[in-house]
């Protein structure tokens, strides 16, 4: 049985949830969002995780070691809103033991 | 005005696959979509991406899919209202239907299936304080392409970096009198063979590329006349006529929203012990649309929430009769069209 890990997640609100993030379901930031609910039902993962909406644009807070962006999630966020340098897409980091301690903001709804 | 049994919201998979459950009761179907081609979100956003959980299918592309459900409907001759989007809904005395498009076309239903996935497409917008006043009658701000002839000989900025932004540049580079493509960065998202074109065109001097670069702010009083280009720190102005953003769509839920159905989490609340069937008679939601506990968002779920809900359809247009379940493999389907599907009879003689 593999550990949760916790993740602190600021919503749009700007209020700061931490929670308990399983890694053994082979979920990511995105859907932990929606498991949590931090974000009403259609105003993130609205292509389902693809990098083809940035609907889950998060900013990365602090220094932990997340997966390298890809193309799709480069060109992806080259044509959102709101992006700044710690821009990631939610949908792009898979939630593994090398993340525990992570903390990101959710963007604006664009 | 549009005549049809069930007016159907929405030309995703369970929209379409609606028309083949309703054509197997006898009921007739009209699609309203705000796209211009049938398939919803598997045609717009992913129609070259897999699908690996529709039952009979241990693959599919989401494209295929489509092609596949309209060629299953074909028979039942469904009627498309394409490129508008469903805005008001008025009840008749009799408990039927209009639905009037933002274009003013109207459609006479007994009943109304929304099958509008996760709303209505809308352009994504630049976030610019002033682009509200733009884009309004015509004073230079597009979202969309509607007629290229608008921008003959005129000054054309696009700005985007994905397929429509670089076809787009490409097609009015040979219409507008210069046509300048601006995207935040020097890679663009494509075709490969509408990258290379616009890189030729760029190198003929057809295309003025501004990478990395963005637009931030707009001149002109009553119309647009030029846009303020921020480019490698520091801010350029440029003439032009239009200026188009093309950065993709979002689905919104729209004026669905204001149909006074009753809605949670975004999503329009259904009776799934029974039909699918909203707080107003009459009015159905099916497919990613709907919510109720336990919904999974799943094509398969929409296939038969569909099928239920025309069984629904069917005792409103009928009251009191009784209706037998049949089975396609034992009375074949008949379409609207003359044809008939049945199996192969099996022959009944002795072998000597």
């Amino acid at each position: 049985m593999s550990a949760d890990i916790t993740i602190k997640i600021t919503d749009r609100e700007g209020v700061t949830h931490e929670v308990l993030a399983p890694t053994d379901m082979n979920l990511n930031v995105m859907e932990l969002v929606r498991m949590y609910e931090l974000a009403p039902e259609g105003t993130i993962g609205i292509c389902g995780g693809m990098a083809m909406c940035a609907s889950c644009q998060c900013y990365v807070l602090n220094a932990v070691a997340i997966s390298e962006k890809g193309d799709e999630e480069e060109a992806m966020l080259s044509e959102a809103f709101h992006v700044k340098s710690n821009s990631r897409l939610g949908c792009q980091i898979p939630i593994t033991e090398d993340i525990e301690g992570l903390e990101i903001e959710l963007a604006p709804e664009a | 005005m549009i005549e049809t049994d069930i007016l159907i919201i929405g030309a995703g998979p369970t929209g379409l696959f609606t028309v083949f459950e309703a054509g197997l009761l006898k009921l007739k179907c009209h699609i309203i979509d705000g796209l211009p081609q049938p398939g919803g979100q598997l045609s717009e956003l992913y129609p070259k991406k897999p699908i690996f959980d529709i039952p009979g299918f241990p693959s599919v592309l989401a494209g295929d899919l489509v092609s596949n459900l309209m060629e299953q409907i074909k028979q039942f001759q469904p009627g498309f209202t394409l490129n508008e989007v469903a805005e008001t809904i008025d009840q008749l005395e009799d408990g039927t239907f209009i639905v009037t498009t933002n274009k003013g076309t109207k459609h006479h239903a007994n009943s109304v299936a929304i099958a509008g996935g996760l709303g209505s497409f809308e352009p994504r917008k630049p976030q610019l304080e002033e682009i509200e006043f733009y884009d309004q009658n015509d004073r230079g701000v597009d979202y969309f392409v509607k007629d290229p002839e608008k921008f003959r000989n005129k000054k054309v900025v696009i700005s985007g970096g994905g397929d429509s932004a670089l076809d787009w540049s490409i097609f009015l580079s040979n219409v507008a009198s210069s046509v300048t493509l601006v995207h935040r960065r020097n890679e663009f998202r494509g075709a490969l063979d509408s990258v290379e074109k616009v890189q030729e065109l760029k190198e003929l001097g057809k295309i003025k590329l501004i990478t990395p670069g963005e637009i931030v702010g707009f001149n002109g009083k009553n119309n647009l006349e030029s846009v303020i280009i921020e480019t490698n720190g520091e801010k350029i102005t440029t003439e032009t006529d239009y200026f188009i953003p093309l950065f993709g769509l979002t689905p919104k839920l729209g004026p669905i929203a204001n149909w006074g159905l009753e809605i949670e989490k975004n999503a329009i609340k259904v009776d799934n012990s029974l039909d699918y069937q909203t707080n107003i008679p009459g009015i159905y939601a099916i497919g990613d649309v709907n919510t109720y506990p336990g919904k999974l968002k799943l094509i398969l779920c929409g296939f038969h929430e569909a099928t239920l809900m025309v069984q629904s359809v069917y005792q409103r247009m009928n009251p009191g009769k009784k209706y037998v379940l049949k089975y396609t493999t034992v009375s074949g389907v008949d379409g609207f069209d003359g044809t008939r599907k049945e199996a192969e009879k099996q022959v009944v003689k002795s072998i000597d």
